[in-house]
């Protein structure tokens, strides 16, 4: 048969591989000193309070162990890290001032359309800074606040230091830690009682400058019986230089409440992608994850959703796509801490050309959490004999008025659905992407529409190196 | 001249995992003909039709297969489909995820390499799926996945007379349906006829018979065919079954 032989690192990831000039206005040394961080909150001009954060934070994170668990960390060194890159520009209202470079950047990722079509409010993210933040003005009027983390802390510092890292505290894990030290930018979202917000507003993340790591900290309430669709995209240049990625998102759903959280995640392949996100939900309030893991390096990434209120609820709906040298270790916790509370988990992954793709995740239901119950379904579809999958789910169960169903499936490629495809007269890598495409469809169809149809073309560029 | 002939297999010997299934057997099926092919089971009648789709399974150990005057023994699958030939299975696979639709329109797209004319492309299923009595709604749904063999049959069918090609090859496309089925099957595959088209089936029984004429019948046993004669074979084979037959091999 005649092969193809593309090798996937060659293969032009388009729009993500656009590498700008490192241009900057500020760049901090490599590694992590105590200057380095009073620096970066001079810069910020940062009440003390959250100076003294950072202090405490770097101290606990020189205090604590790498993880013992999970992906090796070999290829990331911390005194080798950029931590903070200022970009050469102010935060802007309006595209046309935002410089052109990065403007143009944005515009190949199809921002600035999507704001347009339809979004409610938008967040851009340039290595260390927030270079743009709109918002409807009928949501301002509803009193809806959306703006980036370094305003929030200035302009509504009560609320922000009533939360600000309360869910995540910086001694989780020594990444979380480094987070509280050396935080930049990311999105505050604030939903008044009862506000609908019925368009999605969506922050996007873009790295650039090579061997430089990004902080962002997304801190979303929605207040009681309001509503909420975040969308969380991010991207990076592929670089010889290992990044860093350690992001923090703490998500507040109040009684009644609902937030679906989208993210699409397509950090170029040096990136180190260890990144915390939590959720606590009060009284018959919903949070739904929607997660599209297909870049970086190694991922870590397990959004965790605790079920405080009666009645509270949780979806994950996760896929991870692991190519050649990847390892993405993703999955979910779920914490069941009340009554009546319910979780349900279903995720997909996809391992090709060596890649690893493991579901790692723990539902815990306290003991008064009784008639809870809670449904995980994982899938995997290796598409090579050398790539891997792992599905390591963990139960700890402490109460016995509860249901848990679980269902896992490891599966490769059938050689008799790529023959059935190819006597239809479809080549045998349009067969193979029609069935990997049909694998994640039903999960694809969960992201915003712009997004399903971007994985449905990473799935092609993926595969068209997977033959030969 | 003599007649080329659309599909000709010359001494064709197949292997597969170090067995010889299919030893020097020789077949050609010219333009607008329908041909039957009978035979017990094992016989390697299915193991014929993967040939000559080019399932990666099978070995051809000798012997070749020419298409519309080309070699194709070597030629990848979805190369001979595009050519011009169709296998229908006699258990087709469910695919998930993949609308019957959706995979019919990648394949037209590919054989015919235009772009699809949408409405013209629904109209033309609709007009397929009620021919077949079958339920608009098993278009949007996931390629046979949960279908009854008899809805497996007819969405094979659906298929064939979607991407229209020169020769359709029906592996037991009745084995297992009701006589409503067989019926709207064979309603199918007459609609899909003419003269220029042509026909390879694979049938155990007289039912389908009554609905499509066939102009050769060959008996396949161990490998080979053994006997080629007119509809009258198929009848003999039906009330006698296939005991002479294997005595010839035997002898
Ligand atoms: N992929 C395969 N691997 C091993 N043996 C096979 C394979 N395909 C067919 N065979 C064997 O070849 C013989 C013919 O099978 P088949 O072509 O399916 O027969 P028929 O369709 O005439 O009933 C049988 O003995 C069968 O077990
Ligand atoms: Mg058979």
């Amino acid at each position: 048969m005649a092969k193809k032989k593309t090798i996937v690192e060659d293969i032009d990831r388009r729009i993500y591989d656009i590498k700008n000039e490192d241009k900057f206005n500020y760049k901090s040394e490599k590694g992590l000193t105590k200057e380095i961080i009073l620096d970066i909150s001079r810069k910020k001009n940062e009440p003390g309070w959250m100076t003294d954060f950072r202090l405490k934070s770097l101290e606990t994170y020189e205090a604590m162990g790498l993880p013992t668990w999970g992906p090796n960390l070999d290829a990331l060194d911390m005194n080798n890290i950029v931590t903070y890159v200022k970009p050469d520009t102010e935060m802007k209202g309006d595209w046309s001032e935002v410089p052109d470079e990065i403007k143009d950047t944005f515009d190949k990722l199809g921002i600035p359309k999507a704001e347009h079509e339809y979004l409610a409010g938008v967040g851009a993210q340039y290595d260390s800074e927030v270079v743009y933040h709109s918002i409807k003005e009928e949501l301002v009027k509803q009193g809806v606040i959306y703006t980036d983390m370094e305003t929030a802390v200035r302009e509504y510092e009560d609320i922000i230091k009533q939360y600000f890292m309360k869910l995540v505290p910086p001694n989780d894990h020594k990444f979380v830690a480094l987070h509280g030290a050396v935080w930049s930018g990311g999105s505050f979202v604030y939903v008044p009682e009862g506000v609908q917000v019925d368009i999605p507003l969506q922050s996007y993340f873009r790295s650039n400058s090579p061997g430089a790591g990004q902080f962002e900290h997304t801190l979303i309430i929605v207040e009681k019986g309001a509503k909420l669709h975040f969308i969380e995209g991010c991207s990076a240049p592929k670089y010889n230089v290992t990044n860093l990625h350690a992001g923090c998102v703490e998500l507040y759903v109040k009684e009644d409440a609902s937030l679906r959280y989208s993210t699409i995640e397509n950090w170029s392949r040096n990136m180190m992608n260890l990144n915390t996100k939590r959720a606590t939900v009060d009284k018959n309030g919903t949070i739904e994850w929607i997660s599209g893991s297909f870049g970086s390096k190694v991922s870590m990434l397990y959004p965790m959703s605790i079920l405080k209120g009666e009645g509270a609820k949780s979806e994950f709906t996760g896929i991870s796509f692991a190519g050649k040298g990847q390892v993405l270790d993703t999955g979910t916790k779920v914490v069941h801490a009340a009554p009546y509370t319910s979780s349900t988990i279903n995720t997909k992954s996809i391992s090709k050309g060596g890649g690893e793709a493991i579901y790692r995740g723990s539902v815990k239901v306290t003991s008064n959490a009784h008639h809870s119950q809670s449904t995980i379904s994982c899938e995997s579809l290796m598409l090579d004999d050398i790539s891997r999958s792992d599905t390591i789910p963990a139960l700890d169960i402490m109460n016995d008025e509860v249901t848990i169903g679980h269902e896992a499936k490891i599966g490769r490629i059938s050689d008799e659905a790529i023959f059935y495809l190819m006597t239809r007269g479809i080549s045998e890598e349009e067969a193979k992407a029609m069935i990997v495409r049909g694998f994640a469809e039903p999960i694809a169809k969960e992201l915003p529409l712009e997004y399903a149809v971007e994985m449905n073309n990473l799935i092609k560029l993926e595969l068209e190196g997977s033959i030969g | 001249m003599i007649e080329k002939g659309l599909l000709r297999i010359n001494d064709l010997h197949v292997n597969t995992e170090n067995k010889e299934i299919l030893r020097s057997l020789n077949l050609t099926v010219n333009k607008g003909e329908v041909h039957v092919i009978m035979g017990p089971n094992g016989a390697g009648k299915s193991t014929l039709m993967n040939v000559i789709m080019g399932h990666p399974n099978y070995e051809v150990t000798k012997g070749s297969i020419e298409f519309d005057a080309e070699d194709i023994t070597e030629m990848n699958t979805d190369e001979r489909a595009r050519k011009g030939i169709f296998l229908s299975f006699q258990t087709p696979e469910e695919v998930p995820g993949i609308t019957v639709e959706g995979m019919l329109k990648g394949a037209k797209f590919a054989i015919t390499g235009k772009p699809l004319k949408f409405f013209q492309f629904r109209k033309d299923m609709k007009e397929k799926l009620d021919l077949l009595h079958f339920d608009e709604s098993y278009a949007q749904r996931y390629l046979n996945v949960g279908f009854s063999g008899g809805e497996k049959k007819k969405s094979e069918i659906l298929q064939m007379m979607m991407l229209d090609p020169k020769l359709a090859i029906l592996d037991e496309i009745d084995s297992g349906l009701d006589v409503d089925a067989v019926r709207n099957v064979a309603d199918g595959i007459n609609h899909f006829l003419n003269e220029e088209k042509s026909l390879l089936i694979i049938t155990h029984s007289s039912k389908l018979l009554e609905y499509i004429k066939p102009d050769f019948v060959h008996v396949l046993t161990d490998g080979r065919i053994v006997k080629t004669g007119d509809a009258s074979v198929a009848e003999e084979i039906i009330n006698h079954g296939f005991t002479e037959y294997k005595e010839v091999v035997n002898s």
